[in-house]
């Protein structure tokens, strides 16, 4: 390992600004774009259900 | 055989790819999970420093992924594109709509962390060099195919003017590829060929690939949760959407 200090670590030789720019947009968008993918699905799936729960109700009201 | 290839078809159904596509998806979050763990380990910590380049190299360890990525993307959006236009499946075209805006996000990290890797090394951020101006171009490819899905509102008809276009991009993934060969850029050449012995350190390389598959089975995880959505809102008033969404 060639780190003597946590400092020297985050400091990348004098290019921390292009290192944890480069590191940090990739953090960033691919943690957001799994959150963003899931939220899609549990929203279809939530109008999907709705949907349902709508249908089965104006069965019931059918019924009696 | 038959009854074996016969499985394989059945797969090109939206109703059992989505149970299929919802048990993948933990195994390849782990995969990249456990990739990127070590591929991060090498990069920071068991890779020299760079004998010309000090440690600002190490932007090679999500540059080289994130470019080799968005072409690679591409070209698997652009066959089940053609899949889809050949012989009409219908998660085909699913797919590849599923897997633009993840190959856009690849393309687009290239182009900044290329930018970040270009301003202290050649002094620019940008130049409008056959590297840099091809791989742009793929993001734009990108755009424009979930633009033109986007902008059609029946999704077969979609699926078709998207498939032409992502065909005709096709021709631009050699070009960004072999473009360090045919111009003379201020690009440098490729990092690792098949040809000869890889001119880097063994623990550099091996930081690369790691970071590379992380990339790769985060690329098909993302992708999965994408399509299981896509499924959902285009088969929303079958029977088996129905049931499958208790």
């Amino acid at each position: 390992m060639q780190w003597h200090s946590a400092g020297e670590f985050f400091a990348m030789g004098g290019y921390a600004f292009y290192v944890w720019g480069s590191f940090g947009a990739c953090a960033v968008l691919m943690f957001a774009e799994p959150l963003l993918a899931r939220r899609r699905l549990s929203e279809v799936r939530r109008s999907l259900i709705r949907e349902r729960l709508a249908d089965e109700l104006e069965l019931q009201q059918k019924n009696s | 055989m038959r009854q074996s290839i016969i499985q394989w078809f059945r797969f090109g159904s939206p109703q059992s790819f989505y149970p299929l596509a919802g048990r993948l998806i933990p195994w390849f979050w782990a995969a990249a999970a456990a990739f990127g763990i070590a591929g991060l380990w090498i990069s920071f910590f068991v890779a020299p420093t760079d004998a010309q380049q000090g440690e600002g190299y190490r932007i090679i360890f999500v540059h080289v992924p994130a470019s080799w990525m968005s072409m690679f993307i591409y070209l698997v959006m652009a066959f089940w594109a053609g899949l889809g236009l050949a012989l009409n499946t219908r998660v085909s075209g699913m797919m590849a709509q599923a897997l633009a805006p993840t190959g856009a996000l690849m393309a687009a990290l290239s182009l900044w962390t290329g930018a970040l890797w270009g301003k202290p090394m050649w002094g620019a951020w940008w130049v409008w060099d056959a590297r840099l101006t091809s791989e742009l171009i793929l993001f734009f490819l990108y755009l424009g195919f979930m633009a033109l899905q986007a902008a059609i509102d029946d999704p077969r008809r979609a699926d078709k003017a998207g498939a032409i276009l992502a065909l005709v991009g096709v021709v631009n993934i050699p070009i960004i590829y072999f473009s360090v060969k045919w111009w003379n850029t201020l690009h440098q050449g490729s990092t690792i060929n098949m040809n000869k012995a890889p001119s880097m350190a063994h623990t550099m390389l091996w930081g690369m690939l790691l970071m590379a598959l992380c990339f790769w089975m985060y690329s098909i995880a993302v992708a999965l949760v994408r399509v299981r959505a896509i499924i959902l809102e285009r088969e929303r008033h079958t029977e088996w959407v129905k049931h499958a969404v208790a």
